[in-house]
């Protein structure tokens, strides 16, 4: 019994069910911010099996900019995570509805 | 033996990002997410990726994981996080399953859709992966986009430095 591709994919889609589950569940904003991470890497994982089965860079191609996409945007995100926490004192995504109209 | 490695590592990656999803305390999340990106840049390297798997170890498990530990850390979240997260268990279930239902759908879906190729992992010639088969790629067909990644990174740490240096009244 080998290792296919559909195992990888299984995988992944398994990773990113948990990450978006995270992302709606949990109400602590840096968790949420975790799970848009776990999420990124799911996604990552099926271009790389399919950049191996297909036998093509350009999938380890799009993961290095998706991998740089994303820490861009853990920046950007912490540094509100930061800003927010300052000015709010909560991180409770439930509490925090400024924008809400 | 690559079959034991891939259900060893999927398990230990499944594990983490469950614990990530369900532990309180915020830093033990962030160290599993630690497991998890350790245990997908072993897949990686399965599936012959070998400078895509160095990657992930050096950015995510290196540069983004200790970003989140400094500000979990700098918050000190731990007292006030135990608080709120009170969503009861029938929803959280119900959530997770509809989920379950929809990406298995799609899945199905997707694999009925994929047309026959051979779906063995497969092992390629050496350049496959390395650094050197894919710095030649990225630096003569992806070359632009390599340039605006960088473009893309100088606008986020303007960006970063500005939101944290303003204060919000």
């Amino acid at each position: 019994m080998t290792v296919t591709i559909e195992h990888y994919l299984v995988l992944s889609a398994i990773l990113f069910i948990i990450g978006a589950y995270g992302v709606i569940v949990r109400k602590n904003l840096i968790i949420v911010l975790m799970s848009l991470e776990l999420m990124l890497n799911a996604s990552n994982l099926a271009f790389v099996a399919f950049s191996n089965v297909l036998g093509d860079l350009t999938g380890h191609i799009f993961v290095i900019m998706s991998i740089t996409v994303a820490a861009a945007e853990v920046a950007v995100g912490l540094a509100f995570v930061v800003t927010i926490y300052t000015h709010h004192e909560t991180l409770n995504i439930d509490v925090l509805r400024m924008l809400k109209g | 033996m690559e079959t034991i490695i891939f259900y060893v590592f999927a398990a230990t990656s499944v594990i983490g990002s469950l614990v990530l999803v369900s532990h309180k305390n915020p830093v033990a999340s962030a160290l599993s997410l630690v497991l998890t990106l350790f245990s997908t840049a072993v897949l990686f390297i399965l599936l012959l990726a070998h400078f895509i798997a160095l990657i992930q170890v050096l950015v995510y498990a290196g540069a983004i994981m200790v970003l989140f530990l400094f500000t979990v850390m700098f918050l000190n979240l731990r007292d006030e996080s135990l608080r709120f997260d009170a969503v009861k268990v029938p929803v959280k279930l119900g959530i997770l399953s509809l989920l379950l239902l929809i990406s298995g759908y799609f899945t199905f879906i997707g694999f009925k859709k994929i047309p026959p190729l051979n779906t063995m992992v497969i092992s390629h010639p050496e350049p496959f992966g390395t650094v050197e088969g894919v710095g030649e790629v990225l630096f003569s067909d992806y070359l632009l986009p390599f340039e605006l990644t960088s473009v893309l990174i100088v606008v986020a740490i303007l960006g970063v430095v500005v939101i944290a240096k303003r204060r919000f009244d």
